[in-house]
């Protein structure tokens, strides 16, 4: 496979310059004149109502008319897309299957493999390598008929909330590009909501997937540790990553993780499982449901996405559920759990970028200096704050103190869901404490840009799904989303209380979004 | 309770733990990074006064275990690939500037 | 040095000026498997450089490690022929930088080894203990390039091989039980044995799929024990005697001079025969151990590891013992330790049990004649049983002598067999009547009268020249025992 199209953001970019762009006043949209969701998409081309080609033409003209304000797209691989969707059309006029998902584009992630195609991370220490091997998850969309239309920004390595701590600089929200996307996974969410792709991958470590969407006003899902192999993704924090799909909506989420979960002898940590059944119960409703809310959720959050919580536990009232108050007394615990365990992953994870294997080097006179010289200029300033206090809590004399009381504060955040999920089935959330905030607001402060996270993390912890569901806008007008919590593989109650969400959001908030 | 920031983690520390990580932080990026870490180490905190002496750490979120493959070869990677994506290779093998103070 | 030092050596004590040695070796075996430990490229000696790579080996962003189930099997065969326990074992990750380490981590065990508490026995009797004997992966391949010979000070630059780089390892850890150089060598070479034998490694030091590192201190008898010094380096069996003898020199000299042992890592210089600083504790690396989050517990059930015991081949030990019982050779005897080691051991039980007297007396010939016989053929002699049987019939009724005798089985053995009688028909071998050997040795005390009055005034050494004319004079026909037990009944009476 050829990379083509291919545009690359210069490291150094300032606010200005996205005012200086000649701009639409919103990107967010779809392409007009084919369908528009992975489901439509599939069932149309499928019966050759639709070709594949066409599709993925309108997304990739899409991509060209507006990625330059929203840079989503860390390169572009439309050559390859339009080859594929041929191969899809070719495929059903042979009469062969085309896959569930035939001629649906989708974007990637930049830290998921792709064979031959540049896999970046974002960071400069990875130059243009081309990794020689596909993850798992590309293997089983392609497999299924998808389209690959290219690889998104993220924050570099995916630590970050914003995608500002991209080497190739930030991505814009679709929905007002003088904001951040969220993040990490800030490109896959500004596709989706931009119209570029009707469904994209990302990873989530601590929330990566779910504030995006919410700041992006897309579907994104964080399913259960083990659910989708982690085989080519690139690690950040092992026993925290797993990927998951954003979409427009949750039927399509739904759609993508049918084939992307299920065993994989390549990940250890995989659960040995079939793929998951979510579209058969998407239309079960949430009657007799029993839905938590956080008694002592750690306070903070914008009012108005107060307001929006409050709505959801309404609208799901009103679906049949009973809403039940839960104590989770070591959540607020959970950031300083997360901030210790993932650095400190990370620093061991990040530790193979040497120069020597792969990806770009810094001559020097011997091997250390070398090492040093190619890792001070190949990681950016987050990723190096993170590898330094990763190595901190690990090294001789603190690991006790921090890496070692971190898992055990782990094991009482999990122990708290534990006693919740006794009395609930799912629990509800805002998936981020603020609507998208503005480029560069948070980017001299670290632990404000960290508090982002402050709804997600705790999932993570706890190795359980969640999503977020796009419910209503909060201050300026911007997307708030709802975050779905739910006991480890009870992805089924999750996604009826999302699409229970998605239809009363539907109904409260026409026009609105 | 707490120390204060100067104390959490002093600039010894910081270039100690570059030094581990082989990151080469110059003067000034020593200075901003002792002082973040320190406010950071500050806000975790938060976690000193827990008594977790009788909590098991957990290191995984879904426990398995025995996960085993069998002892089956699978065709390697393609050598030419591979070290096309090296900084630089040399007679079929990568190759780095002279090891130097490490031992092997 | 500044001292003469005062060594006394017996089997089993080494003490130099006062000092005993404490030792402890650290032995990294390579299993015998197929793949790597963690991923299916070949776990293969001697390829193409970079050829058995995959994306697990080179530590590719993405890669996941994958857990070999033979190579669990072979360690656990490992703990299990060193009566070990197998237990719950989990794998971590050891941090630190180097080029020929593709992660920049090294998985392998850290608290919970899969193999603990065991003890291996010398030939002697003497036990061992095996502290642990856990699973990790090994490194890639470093070539210095440039400056002088090879050693990385001085190089130009390295050329990196990662062939080599996740082959399983397994590194048996013994207690500090080593008391001589000798028990060393003997530590090695019956973990050697044993290892082939159980189908676990080549255990070849010369190909590097066995490493040993040695932990010297001295001390006085009865005191604490002393700073040990770690020997990196020794790459054969003879070497690790003379590594160790060196460093115990080294470290009683310092002593006697008063200054202190220095913590550290030493290279046994082969070339001068001396160990030289590697590294200091001081510049140790904080390895910052934590549990691997990409592979999961191993937690055998006691159903596999009874299979695994059950299928294990008899040990080099009791295979001496059982020759031992089958020859009356001490179980610690050359010829012993040697044919089984060679796994003869078998064959010359078959010859003793299909000899047509005596299956003792057989044996004790059989072992003696496989050991000078077979000293480089395989394992598998292939001259029948029931043939060497025949021919030690021959020689122990007195029909041929032993010089005969080794020569008919020369015959047999590059032919793969024959009859004993036959052949000694063909060579005129015939059995010297006892009234020819008599007269022989009656015509060589009156020729040999100087020899002969020597020899009856208790100078044993001039039996040798008695017994030289005595063969010479018979055309080698007579058996030297015969001739020497007709000569001493001839003094004494
Ligand atoms: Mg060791
Ligand atoms: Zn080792």
């Amino acid at each position: 496979m050829k990379a083509d199209s291919k545009f690359r953001r210069s490291s150094e970019w300032t606010p200005d310059m996205a005012a200086d762009q000649s701009s639409p006043s919103s990107y967010v949209g779809v392409p007009s004149g084919v369908p528009t969701t992975a489901a439509e998409i599939a069932r149309l081309v499928r019966f050759s109502e639709v070709s594949a080609v066409s599709v993925v033409d309108a997304y990739l003209q899409r991509i060209r008319e507006l990625d330059a304000g929203v840079h989503a797209f860390n390169l572009v691989t439309a050559d390859a897309a339009r080859s594929a969707a041929q191969r899809v059309d070719a495929d059903i006029a042979a009469g062969r299957d085309p896959g569930p998902l035939a001629g649906v584009p989708i974007a990637i992630k930049d830290n998921l493999c792709t064979r031959g195609i540049p896999t970046t991370c974002s960071s400069r220490i990875l130059g243009d390598w081309k990794p020689p091997y596909d993850a798992t998850v590309i293997e089983r969309l392609r497999a299924a008929g998808a389209v690959f239309v290219g690889k998104t920004n993220l924050d570099e390595f995916a630590m970050g909330s914003s995608t500002e701590n991209s080497a190739f600089g930030p991505t814009f929200n679709p929905h007002d590009i003088s904001r951040v996307a969220g993040g990490s996974s800030g490109g896959s969410a500004a596709a989706v909501s931009a119209g570029f792709a009707p469904v994209s991958l990302g990873s989530d470590t601590g929330g990566s997937i779910r504030q995006p969407a919410a700041l992006c006003g897309v579907v994104g899902v964080k399913p259960t540790y083990g659910t989708v192999s982690r085989y080519g993704l690139v690690a950040f924090a092992s026993s925290l990553d797993q990927i998951g799909p954003f979409s427009t909506t949750v039927r399509d989420a739904a759609e993508i993780l049918e084939v992307i979960s299920g065993h994989d002898e390549r990940d250890s940590t995989s659960i040995p499982q079939d793929p998951l059944d979510l579209v058969s119960v998407l239309d079960r409703g949430v009657e007799g449901l029993r839905i938590g809310r956080i008694s002592d959720l750690p306070g903070g959050a914008d009012p108005e996405i107060e307001s929006r919580l409050e709505e959801a536990f309404d609208a799901l009232r009103a679906g049949g559920a009973t809403i039940v108050d839960v104590s989770l007394p070591s959540m607020t615990y959970a950031l300083t759990a997360y901030y210790l365990i993932a650095p400190a992953e990370a620093s061991s994870n990040l530790a193979r970028y040497d120069g020597v294997r792969y990806g770009t080097r810094v001559e020097a006179s011997d091997t250390n200096a070398m090492y040093a010289a190619t890792r001070e200029a190949g990681f950016g300033d987050e990723v190096k704050r993170r590898i330094m206090l990763g190595t901190y809590a690990l090294s001789a004399g603190y690991y006790d103190a921090y890496y070692g009381k971190a898992l055990k504060v782990r094991r009482l955040i999990s122990d708290d869901f534990a006693q919740a999920y006794r009395s609930v089935d799912a629990i509800l959330t805002p998936t981020s404490p603020v609507v998208a905030f503005p480029v560069g607001a948070k980017a001299d402060d670290p632990l404000s840009m960290y508090l982002c996270d402050i709804y997600t993390i705790p999932t993570n912890l706890a190795g359980h799904p969640a999503m977020s569901v796009p419910f209503g806008t909060g201050d300026s007008d911007l997307p708030v989303g709802i975050q779905v919590l739910a006991p480890t593989l009870a992805e089924q109650t999750m996604f009826r209380v999302g699409a229970e969400l998605e239809r009363r959001a539907a109904d409260q908030f026409r026009g609105g979004r | 309770m707490s120390a204060p920031e100067s104390q959490r983690i002093s600039p010894e520390a910081v270039r100690k733990v570059a030094k581990l990580a082989r990151l080469e932080l110059s003067t000034l990026e020593v200075d901003t990074m002792t002082r973040q870490l320190a406010g950071m180490l500050e806000h975790f905190a938060d976690i000193d006064a827990l008594d977790l002496s009788a909590v098991e750490p957990m290191t995984q979120p879904f426990p398995l275990v025995n996960v085993l493959r069998d002892d089956v070869i699978r065709p390697s990677l393609d050598r030419d690939e591979v070290l096309a994506e090296a900084p630089h290779a040399h007679e079929g093998r990568f190759q780095v500037p002279p090891v130097i103070g490490m031992d092997s | 040095m500044s001292t003469t030092q005062d060594t006394s050596l017996t089997n089993d004590t080494f003490v130099v000026d006062g000092y005993e040695l404490v030792c402890g070796l650290e032995v990294h075996v390579e299993l015998a498997t197929a793949t790597k430990l963690f991923s299916a490229s070949p776990n293969r000696f001697g390829d193409e450089p970079n050829t058995n790579i995959d994306p697990v080996t080179l530590g590719l962003p993405g890669a996941l490690p994958v857990l070999n189930r033979h190579a669990v099997e072979l360690a656990m065969r490992i703990g299990l022929s060193l009566n070990c326990t197998v237990q719950p074992s989990t794998f971590h990750r050891k941090n630190y930088f180097y080029p020929d380490m593709p992660k920049a981590y090294q998985i392998s065990q850290y608290d919970q080894p899969i193999n603990v508490d065991g003890w291996l026995e010398l030939p002697g009797g003497k036990r061992i203990g095996i502290e642990r004997a856990h699973l990790e992966e090994d490194t890639g391949k470093s070539t210095h390039i440039g400056g002088s010979g090879g050693r990385i000070h001085g190089s130009d630059y390295s050329l990196i091989d990662f062939n080599r780089a996740g082959v399983p390892l397994v590194e048996i850890v013994s207690r500090p039980d080593i008391s001589t150089p000798d028990e060393a060598r003997q530590y090695l070479a019956e973990l050697r044995q044993i290892l082939v034998a159980i189908g676990a490694s080549d255990a070849k030091m010369e190909e590097g799929s066995m490493r040993c590192d040695a932990n010297v201190s001295v001390r006085k008898p009865g005191e604490p024990l002393g700073t040990r010094c770690e020997i990196k380096n020794v790459n054969s069996i003879r070497s690790l005697g003379r590594a160790i003898e060196y460093e115990v020199r080294r470290q009683v000299a310092l002593l006697e001079d008063g200054e202190v042992i220095r913590q550290e890592t030493r290279h046994w210089d082969e070339t001068d025969g001396r160990t030289h600083t590697l590294r200091t504790k001081e510049d140790a690396d904080d390895y910052r151990y934590f549990l691997e989050p990409d592979l999961v517990p191993l937690v055998p059930d006691p159903e596999w590891i009874e299979r695994v015991r059950a299928a294990l081949p008899m040990l080099p030990r009791e295979r001496r013992q059982r020759l031992s019982e089958a020859t009356n050779a001490a179980p610690d005897s050359e010829s012993v330790m040697v044919v089984v080691e060679r796994g003869q051991d078998d064959y010359v039980l078959a010859v003793g049990a299909s000899g047509a007297v005596d299956a003792l007396a057989v044996g004790a010939r059989a072992l003696v004649h496989v050991k000078e016989a077979y000293a480089d053929q395989g394992p598998e002699p292939q001259v029948p049983a029931a043939d060497l049987a025949a021919l030690i019939d021959l020689e122990t009724s007195g029909k041929l002598t032993a010089t005969q005798a080794k020569q008919i089985l020369a015959d047999m053995v590059t032919s793969g067999g024959g009859d004993a009688a036959a052949i000694a028909a063909q060579r005129g071998f015939e059995a010297l009547d006892d009234s020819v050997l008599v007269g022989l040795v009656d015509q060589v005390i009156a020729s040999q009268a100087e020899a002969w009055s020597k020899f009856c005034a208790g100078e044993d050494k001039a039996m040798g020249a008695l017994v030289g004319a005595v063969m010479k004079a018979s055309q080698g026909k007579a058996d030297g025992k015969a001739v020497t037990a007709l000569l001493m009944s001839r003094r004494s009476s």
